[in-house]
């Protein structure tokens, strides 16, 4: 029974601490379905901890985090969620197709899956090389190819575009755009500010807070500024001064 | 749990492993080498009649114990076990998979190891050799199941690697192979009692004498199974989904 009414991700009062250090203290945010929305800002402004928080990997402190309806990280969504982190997360020593048939058993998705996702992540090339003998791109869709087996609701990549050149960025651009049409709701971090356009949403954090919460026109509107970078800067000196 | 994910994981672990053919070779002949080096050593001296049943427990232990704890630190290194963590794959599956692959290689080895002891080097068994592997291989599971629980200790390799002289060490010092338990001293008998190395040296030592009858090396096959049992609670209890 899959509730569409409920939003992809509703958090409110997270905190999370790493260590010493509060990571996020206090973070209210809700995300609808569908969509790709951007998750921008430095690195160490706490977009990692947000994603894993959202997941369900990373401990937290205190505060509620409501995935798809349900808590986040619990059994039932780890069919429904797709994760991409920062490492490749896949067996070095063995094929991209190898790799592929392990997590689609794992996830119960049928074996014709595995191709769909090759063809979708434009492996088909590298489909029985060795994972530990990929460019660092092919690499990265390799994990992100995983991802997308068994069809998850919700998408979840961390910096899935960081080391691409610009061809093979426009085109993971282009797949995140067709997944969205298909009813994927996609949260995609980047410290590439370029990339921001491409969003149906943006939310830009800095020290683990959300600095703002905007489509992309919205936000340079409000902030009189025609680039995401500018638009981040207008923000951060109009928060020190209030 | 579900055997299918087990399954699944033991393949994909063996599919791994035969990328790797020198690993395989390694895992599969260095014992028997070791132990034709033992025999040529003690040439014409009882030696090693007393000590040879000892070493086809020791190898796999050892081997199997050094494999799966380098073998699961580079799952959480690489991220892949976090990613297998967010899926739906319980501990458990991760764990037996594991095991029953490590198990699988360790039946090769053993039967490897133990017919290069008994045919080429002279090895005299008194018992029955289907229970010799059967001790051989649960040893070899014991291993694994240790490995697991040792690499959730270690950060990077080089710590890993030293749980090989903190864990296995001590456990082959105490096990009865250079020194008969009884004649220990009481406090260091009274603790080998307790280290699972040493009911699998005793059942070895059982089969190759015929000292005792089948139900005494049952009985510590037993042992052995309970060991890995807890090593698997404990290891499967260190695997978290959620990390800080």
């Amino acid at each position: 029974m899959v509730n569409y009414s409920s939003p992809a991700v509703h958090i409110s009062g997270l905190r999370v601490r790493r260590g010493s250090n509060v990571v996020i203290d206090g973070l209210d945010l809700e995300l609808p379905r569908g969509g790709v929305t951007g998750l921008l800002g430095p690195s160490g402004s706490g977009k990692t901890t947000l994603m894993r928080a959202i997941v369900g990997v990373q401990v937290i402190e205190a505060g509620s985090v409501k995935v798809l309806g349900e808590e986040a990280g619990s059994a039932g969504l780890r069919h429904r969620v797709g994760y991409v982190t920062q490492l490749s997360s896949v067996y070095d020593d063995l094929t991209v197709r190898q790799n592929l048939r392990y997590f689609a058993r794992v996830l119960g998705a049928p074996a014709a899956d595995v191709d769909r996702v090759i063809d979708e992540t434009d492996l088909a090339g590298q489909a029985d090389a060795l994972a530990g003998s990929l460019s660092g791109g092919q690499l990265s869709r390799a994990s992100l190819a995983a991802a997308l087996l068994g069809s998850p609701e919700l998408l979840v990549l961390d910096e899935p575009t960081v080391g691409l050149d610009p061809v093979l960025r426009v085109d993971l651009w282009g797949l995140f755009r067709r997944l969205s049409e298909a009813g994927v709701t996609l949260l995609v971090s980047s410290h590439v500010m370029d990339e921001a356009t491409r969003c149906d949403r943006l939310l830009l954090m800095r020290d683990g807070a959300v600095l703002a919460d905007d489509s992309p026109t919205g936000l340079m509107a409000a902030t009189g500024t025609t680039d995401a970078e500018s638009a981040f800067l207008a923000l951060i000196r109009h928060g020190a001064r209030s | 749990m579900t055997p299918r994910r087990t399954l699944a994981t033991a393949g994909r672990v063996l599919t791994q492993i035969r990328h790797d053919p020198r690993t395989v070779v390694l895992l599969l002949v260095v014992p028997s080498l070791l132990i034709g080096l033992v025999a040529w050593l003690f040439d014409d001296t009882p030696v090693f009649q007393q000590i040879g049943p000892a070493m086809l427990a020791l190898f796999p232990f050892i081997i199997m114990f050094l494999v799966t704890s380098i073998a699961t630190l580079r799952e959480r290194r690489s991220g892949t076990l976090e990613r297998l963590l967010s899926l739906p794959l319980s501990k458990l599956d991760f764990i037996l998979g594991y095991a029953l692959a490590f198990g699988l290689l360790a039946v090769l080895q053993a039967t490897i190891a133990a017919t290069f002891a008994v045919a080429v080097c002279g090895l005299e068994i008194e018992g029955s050799l289907g229970l010799l592997l059967a001790v051989a291989v649960s040893d070899a599971v014991l291993g694994t199941t240790l490995g697991l629980l040792a690499s959730a200790f270690a950060r990077t390799e080089f710590q890993v690697v030293q749980f090989m002289p903190a864990i296995v060490f001590p456990q082959v010092l105490l096990g009865g192979v250079l020194i008969r338990r009884d004649e220990m001293p009481p406090v260091l008998e009274a603790i080998s009692d307790w280290l699972p190395l040493s009911h699998a040296i005793d059942a070895l030592n059982a089969v190759a004498t015929g000292s005792e009858d089948d139900g005494y090396v049952v009985g510590q096959l037993l042992i052995l199974a309970a060991f890995a049992a807890g090593a698997i609670v404990l290891g499967s209890i260190t695997l978290r989904r959620r990390t800080q």
